[in-house]
C-alpha cells in the first residue's frame, strides 16, 4: 500500500510539475498575473507530493518491505537502522528520488522566501525548475521506478555493499546532491534572465544566496567524500581523479567561478555573459555527472549498475536541458550589454583572470575524464587517463590562480595599481620564500609539487591576512580601533577572507599529505615494535569477534613517542556476513601535525599479522580547511544585503506599469 | 556455529585481501622503490580506476610480483613497463602515453589557456574602444546628456 | 557577427561532446583489444594439474594444428556456464581444446571440478600465479584463444563460448585456417 501511495504521489508530482512548467511561463510572457501567481502554489504542492513519495520509500526500507524491488536489492534485515535509511539513496532509483526531492526543496524555498523577487522573474524561475523536475519524473516513472514491485517477495534482501555501511558515506550523497541540485536554481535564474533579456545588479543579488548555498553544500559534500575515502579505504588516499569524483569537482570549479563572476555582475555591471554562461555550465556539469554515473559509459568505482536504456534517456535529458539552454544563450546572449568598463589590472580584471583559470581547469578535467571515451569512439583503442595526467596538468594550472588570489582583493575596482600592492605584499612574499626553502630542505621524495603546494598555501594565507590587517588598520591604529573595525566588517567580507584562508589551509593539508607521507609495511608478532616517523607502534595482539552483521579480527597497538604513550589504536579487519567481502577499518589518531594511521591485515603462516603503519602529515588540515571554507560561505549567506532585499529596479520614465 | 563462522572468517581473511604485502617486498630497497613506482603507474585491470600498487585484487598482486621478478632479473624500468603494455595495451598505463592519438589530450590545457588569454586581450581591446566612446559621451553638455539619457531609455 | 559566433561556441562544443556520449553508449569501456592478434603465442611452460601428473601444457605443444586455448578456473561462474558446450565440442572432436587452470586456491580444486563436470581438455596446465594468464593478457575467465598451425594467435573470445559464437565466429575461422594451412 505504501509503495502504491508513493508511486501515486510521484505521478501527481509530475503532473503538478507540468502545470508549474507551463502556465507561469506563459503568464510571464503575456503579463497575465493569475497564471504567474500559479508558480508559488504549484511549487509548494510539488514539494509536498515529492516529500510524501520520499517518506513512503523511506518507510519501505525501514520496515524492510522486500516486495519492493529496490528494497530487496539494496537492503537486509540485519542492517542497522541508520543504514537502512541511508540505503534509500544508496542505489540508482532511490538517489533519483533524492534528486527530485531536493529540486523541489529548492523550488519551494524560492516560492516561500523569494518574496522580494518580481513576480515575472519568480514565475519564470520556478517554471524552469519545474521543467527540469518534469524530465526527471518522466525518467523515473519510465525507466527507474523506486516503487516497482517484486513478486514473489523474497525472505530477505541482498544487503548492501559493506563499504557503504558507514556514517561518512551515509551523508555524503545528500550533501553532494544539495550542492549539485542546488545549482539548478542558479541555472533557472539564468534561463529566466535570458528569456527576459536582462541581467542587472538586482538579478545578480537575487541569484547569489542560492548559488552560495549550493556551493557550501557541494564543498562539504566533496570534502566528506574525500574524508570517507581516507579513513575507509585503508591506505590513506583521498583523491583518485576517478570519473565520478571529477563529476563532482567540475561543478565545484565552475560554481566557484560563478560566485566570483556574479560579484562583478552585481557590483560593476560587467561580465554578464560570463556569469550567465557559468550558471548554465555549472548545472549542466551536474547533469553530466548524473549521466556518467548511471550510463555505463565510463568505468568508475562509483558507478551504479548500468543499463543502456537509462543511459539513452539521461543523454536525451542532457541534450534537451544543456543543448536548449546553450541555444537560448547563443540567441539571447548577445543582447546582454555590460556597461562596466575596467582596466586589465583591477579587481574586475583579477576576477576575470580567476574565471579564466577556473574554467580552463574545469575544461581540462572534463577533457581528461572524457578522453578515453572519445578515443574509443574514434578508433576503438583503449587508453587510461589517471592520476599522473591530472596531477601533471591541473596543479600547474592552479598555481597562477592562487598567486592571483592573494593579490586580487587588494586591487581597486575599475582601475588598480599593481606596484603598490606588490610592495604591501613584500613581507608575505619573503615569508613564502622562507617556507618554500624549509619545505625543500625537508623534502623526502622527489616531489616538487608538495613544495610548491606549501609555498602557495603560505602565500595565500599571508596575503589574505595582510589584506584583512589593512582593512582593519592593524598596526596603524590602537588595537581597540582595529578590533572594532573587525567586528563591524560586513559578513560578506568575512566570507571572502575565511573562504580564501580555508583554501590555504586545505592546500597545505594536501601538500603535506601527498609529499611527506611515511609508510611501513611488515609482519608483526605480538610484542614487536615498529617506528614510523618517530612514533613507536607496539603491537599488543589481535583477537576475533563479531559485530551486528559481520565477523572481525581486531588488533591493538600502543603508540608512543620518546617514551611517552600517546594513544591506543584498534584497527579492525571485517568480513560481512551477506557479501563475504573483507573490508578494513583503519584506526586513526589525529594530531595537529599529522595522522597516525594503523591497518591490520591478514595473518600469515608464521602466526604474525601483516600490519601497515602510516604517518600522514597535515591531513586534518584538509578537513579543517574545507570546514572553514564552508563556514565562510555560510557567513556570506547571512550578510545583511541578502536579508534586506535587493534594490528595486528603477522604472524608466514613460514605461508602462505592470512589469 | 559461532566457531564455524569465525573459522570461516579466518580462512577467508587468510586469502590475500590487501595491497602490497610484506612477502612481496624485495630485499633490495632500491629495487623495491623502483617496483613501487612502476606499480603506481600501472592500472589494475579488474578494478575501477586503481593502480596495481593500491589494489587488493588477485591479478593486481600477480602483476606486482611479475614487475618485481623482472626487476630482479635485471630489466630496466621502461623494459618492465613495455612488457606489461605489450600484454595489455596502453590501457594499462595510468599516465596516457605521448602519441599522436593523445596529442589533443596533452596539448589541450595549454591551448585552452592560450585561447583564453587571446580572448581576454580582444576583450580589453574592445573595452578600450568602448571607453573612447564613453569619453565622447562624458564630454557632452549637461543638457545634451539629459537628452541622450532620455533617448536611450526610450529604446529599452 | 563575431560576437554571435562566440556565443554559439559553447553550444557547438556541447554538441560534439553529446555526439561522443551517444557513441559511447554503444561501446563497452571494459573491452580490451587483443594484443596478441596475428602474433606468436607467448612462450609458457605450465606444470600439470594434480590428477594429470604425466604431462602439463607448454607453448611448444601448440604448432602442428589449429587449437583452442581456454583459460578457466573452478571459482569462475561463467566457466561453469560455458562448460557443457566445451564438452559437446569434445564429443564432436572438431578441434582440440587445451586448458589453462588459472589461479586455483588449492591444487585439488581444479581436478575436482573436472572430475565432477567432465574434462573437455586435451592438455591442461596449472597456472597458480597467473604466469601464463598475464602472458596472454587475460583479465578474466573464461577467455579462449584460437591458435593456428604455426602457433599464431588468430582470435580472442572473451566470455563463455556458446553455439552461436561457435557457428558464427569460431568454426568458420577454423575452417579457413585449415584450408589455408594445408595449402601452405
Amino acid at each position: 500500500m505504501t509503495a502504491e501511495l508513493g508511486n501515486f504521489a510521484l505521478v501527481l508530482a509530475m503532473f503538478v510539475a507540468a502545470v508549474q512548467a507551463s502556465l507561469p511561463l506563459i503568464g510571464a510572457e503575456r503579463r497575465y498575473t493569475p497564471w504567474m501567481a500559479l508558480a508559488r502554489p504549484t511549487a509548494l504542492l510539488q514539494f509536498v507530493l515529492v516529500a510524501i513519495a520520499f517518506a513512503c520509500l523511506t518507510n519501505l526500507y525501514i520496515t524492510s518491505d522486500f516486495s519492493v524491488l529496490t528494497v530487496s536489492q539494496n537492503s537486509h534485515t540485519d542492517k542497522p537502522l541508520i543504514y537502512k535509511i541511508s540505503g534509500v539513496w544508496g542505489n540508482h532509483e532511490g538517489s533519483l528520488l533524492l534528486w527530485v526531492t531536493i529540486l523541489a526543496v529548492f523550488g519551494s524555498a524560492v516560492a516561500l522566501f523569494g518574496t522580494n523577487l518580481p513576480p515575472q522573474l519568480r514565475a519564470r524561475v520556478l517554471a524552469v525548475q519545474a521543467m527540469i523536475a518534469f524530465g526527471f519524473y518522466l525518467f523515473m516513472l519510465l525507466t527507474s521506478n523506486p516503487f516497482e514491485r517484486l513478486v514473489p517477495a523474497p525472505d530477505n534482501g541482498q544487503g548492501l555493499n559493506p563499504l557503504l555501511q558507514d556514517p561518512g558515506l551515509a551523508f555524503h550523497p545528500p550533501m553532494l546532491y544539495l550542492g549539485y541540485v542546488g545549482f539548478s536554481m542558479a541555472f533557472s535564474f539564468a534561463i529566466a534572465a535570458l528569456i527576459e533579456g536582462r541581467v542587472d545588479a538586482a538579478w545578480a543579488r537575487w541569484v547569489r544566496p542560492w548559488t552560495l548555498a549550493a556551493w557550501c553544500f557541494l564543498t562539504g559534500g566533496i570534502a566528506l567524500g574525500s574524508w570517507w575515502a581516507y579513513y575507509e579505504l585503508g591506505w590513506g588516499g583521498w583523491w583518485y581523479w576517478d570519473p565520478v569524483e571529477n563529476a563532482s569537482f567540475m561543478p565545484w570549479l565552475a560554481g566557484t567561478a560563478l560566485l566570483h563572476s556574479s560579484t562583478v555582475a552585481e557590483k560593476r555591471d560587467a561580465l554578464k555573459g560570463w556569469t550567465i554562461l557559468l550558471a548554465i555550465i555549472t548545472f549542466s556539469l551536474s547533469l553530466l555527472g548524473t549521466f556518467l554515473v548511471r550510463s555505463g559509459v565510463l568505468t568508475s568505482v562509483h558507478a551504479f549498475a548500468t543499463d543502456p536504456a537509462r543511459g539513452v534517456f539521461i543523454l536525451a535529458l542532457l541534450i534537451i536541458v544543456t543543448g536548449g539552454s546553450l541555444a537560448l544563450f547563443a540567441w539571447r546572449g548577445p543582447q546582454l550589454r555590460s556597461t562596466g568598463l575596467f582596466q586589465p589590472i583591477s579587481r574586475e580584471g583579477a576576477l576575470l583572470f580567476n574565471n579564466l583559470v577556473l574554467t580552463t581547469a574545469c575544461a581540462t578535467v572534463l577533457l581528461g575524464t572524457l578522453y578515453p571515451l572519445m578515443i574509443d569512439a574514434i578508433d576503438g583503442s583503449k587508453i587510461s587517463v589517471g592520476q599522473p595526467f591530472f596531477n601533471a596538468v591541473f596543479i600547474p594550472l592552479m598555481v597562477p590562480a592562487i598567486v592571483a588570489m592573494a593579490i586580487g582583493p587588494f586591487l581597486n575596482w575599475k582601475r588598480g595599481d599593481i606596484v603598490p600592492v606588490l610592495a604591501r605584499l613584500r613581507l608575505a612574499f619573503l615569508l613564502t620564500l622562507a617556507a618554500a626553502a624549509a619545505a625543500w630542505a625537508a623534502k623526502t621524495d622527489g616531489s616538487l609539487a608538495s613544495v610548491v603546494g606549501i609555498a602557495l598555501a603560505v602565500w595565500l594565507m599571508l596575503g589574505t591576512l595582510t589584506e584583512l590587517g589593512e582593512r582593519i588598520r592593524l598596526f596603524g591604529e590602537p588595537l581597540a580601533g582595529s578590533l572594532s573595525r573587525l567586528r563591524r566588517l560586513p559578513r560578506a567580507s568575512w566570507g571572502m577572507t575565511l573562504g580564501h584562508l580555508g583554501l590555504a589551509v586545505a592546500i597545505a593539508g594536501m601538500a603535506g599529505a601527498s609529499g611527506w607521507k611515511t609508510e611501513s609495511l611488515q609482519v608483526m608478532k605480538p610484542g614487536e615494535t615498529v617506528t614510523v616517523a618517530g612514533y613507536d607502534f607496539t603491537f599488543a595482539g589481535a583477537k576475533e569477534g563479531r559485530g551486528p552483521n559481520y565477523v572481525l579480527v581486531s588488533a591493538t597497538f600502543t603508540v608512543s613517542r620518546n617514551g611517552h604513550q600517546i594513544v591506543t589504536l584498534k584497527p579492525e579487519n571485517r568480513v560481512y556476513n551477506v557479501s563475504r567481502q573483507p573490508t578494513t577499518e583503519a584506526a586513526i589518531h589525529v594530531t595537529f601535525t599529522g595522522d597516525l594511521y594503523a591497518v591490520i591485515g591478514d595473518q600469515d603462516k608464521s602466526g604474525g599479522f601483516v600490519t601497515r603503519l602510516y604517518f600522514n602529515p597535515l591531513v586534518a588540515w584538509m578537513w579543517v580547511g574545507a570546514i572553514v571554507m564552508v563556514f565562510g560561505g555560510v557567513l556570506s549567506l547571512t550578510d545583511r544585503r541578502h536579508r534586506v532585499g535587493a534594490p528595486r529596479r528603477r522604472v524608466p520614465a514613460g514605461a508602462s506599469v505592470g512589469a | 556455529m559461532r566457531k564455524f563462522l569465525l573459522a570461516a572468517a579466518v580462512l577467508l581473511i587468510a586469502f590475500p585481501s590487501f595491497a602490497v604485502e610484506p612477502s612481496e617486498v624485495l630485499d633490495d630497497p632500491v629495487l623495491e622503490t623502483r617496483a613501487r613506482k612502476i606499480s603506481q603507474g600501472l592500472r589494475c585491470l579488474v578494478c575501477q580506476n586503481q593502480s596495481i600498487d593500491g589494489s587488493a585484487a588477485v591479478l593486481a598482486r600477480d602483476l606486482r610480483v611479475l614487475v618485481r621478478e623482472r626487476l630482479v632479473a635485471g630489466d630496466g624500468d621502461q623494459e618492465v613497463i613495455d612488457y606489461v603494455v605489450s600484454r595489455y595495451g596502453d590501457f594499462v598505463l595510468l599516465k596516457p602515453p605521448f602519441k599522436a592519438a593523445t596529442f589533443v589530450l596533452w596539448a589541450g590545457p595549454a591551448v585552452l589557456i592560450l585561447l583564453g588569454l587571446i580572448a581576454t586581450l580582444i576583450f580589453f581591446r574592445r573595452n578600450r574602444a568602448y571607453a573612447a566612446e564613453e569619453a565622447v559621451v562624458t564630454s557632452l553638455t549637461e543638457d545634451e546628456k539629459r537628452r541622450l539619457a532620455a533617448l536611450l531609455e526610450d529604446e529599452t | 557577427m563575431q560576437k554571435r559566433l562566440l556565443f554559439l561556441l559553447p553550444l557547438a562544443v556541447f554538441l560534439v561532446i553529446a555526439f561522443y556520449f551517444a557513441r559511447g553508449l554503444q561501446l563497452d569501456p571494459r573491452k580490451l583489444p587483443n594484443m596478441l592478434d596475428g602474433k606468436q603465442v607467448p612462450a609458457f611452460a605450465l606444470p600439470p594439474i594434480l590428477d594429470r601428473d604425466d604431462y602439463g601444457f607448454a607453448s611448444t605443444d601448440l604448432p602442428g594444428g589449429v587449437s583452442l586455448v581456454n583459460i578457466w578456473g573452478s571459482w569462475c561462474v561463467a566457466c561453469r556456464i560455458e562448460h557443457p558446450f566445451l564438452m559437446q565440442l569434445k564429443e564432436r572432436n572438431q578441434v582440440p581444446i587445451h586448458g589453462i587452470d588459472w589461479r586455483e586456491k588449492t591444487p585439488e580444486e581444479g581436478p575436482a571440478w573436472l572430475e565432477k563436470f567432465g574434462d573437455p581438455y586435451a592438455l591442461v596446465g596449472d597456472d597458480p600465479v597467473s604466469k601464463a594468464a598475464i602472458a596472454f593478457g587475460v583479465t578474466g575467465a573464461p577467455e579462449t584463444f584460437l591458435v593456428d598451425q604455426k602457433g599464431v594467435v588468430r582470435h580472442k573470445q572473451v566470455g563463455p563460448i556458446d553455439a552461436k559464437i561457435w557457428d558464427e565466429i569460431l568454426w568458420p575461422l577454423i575452417e579457413t585456417l585449415r584450408r589455408n594451412g594445408s595449402a601452405g
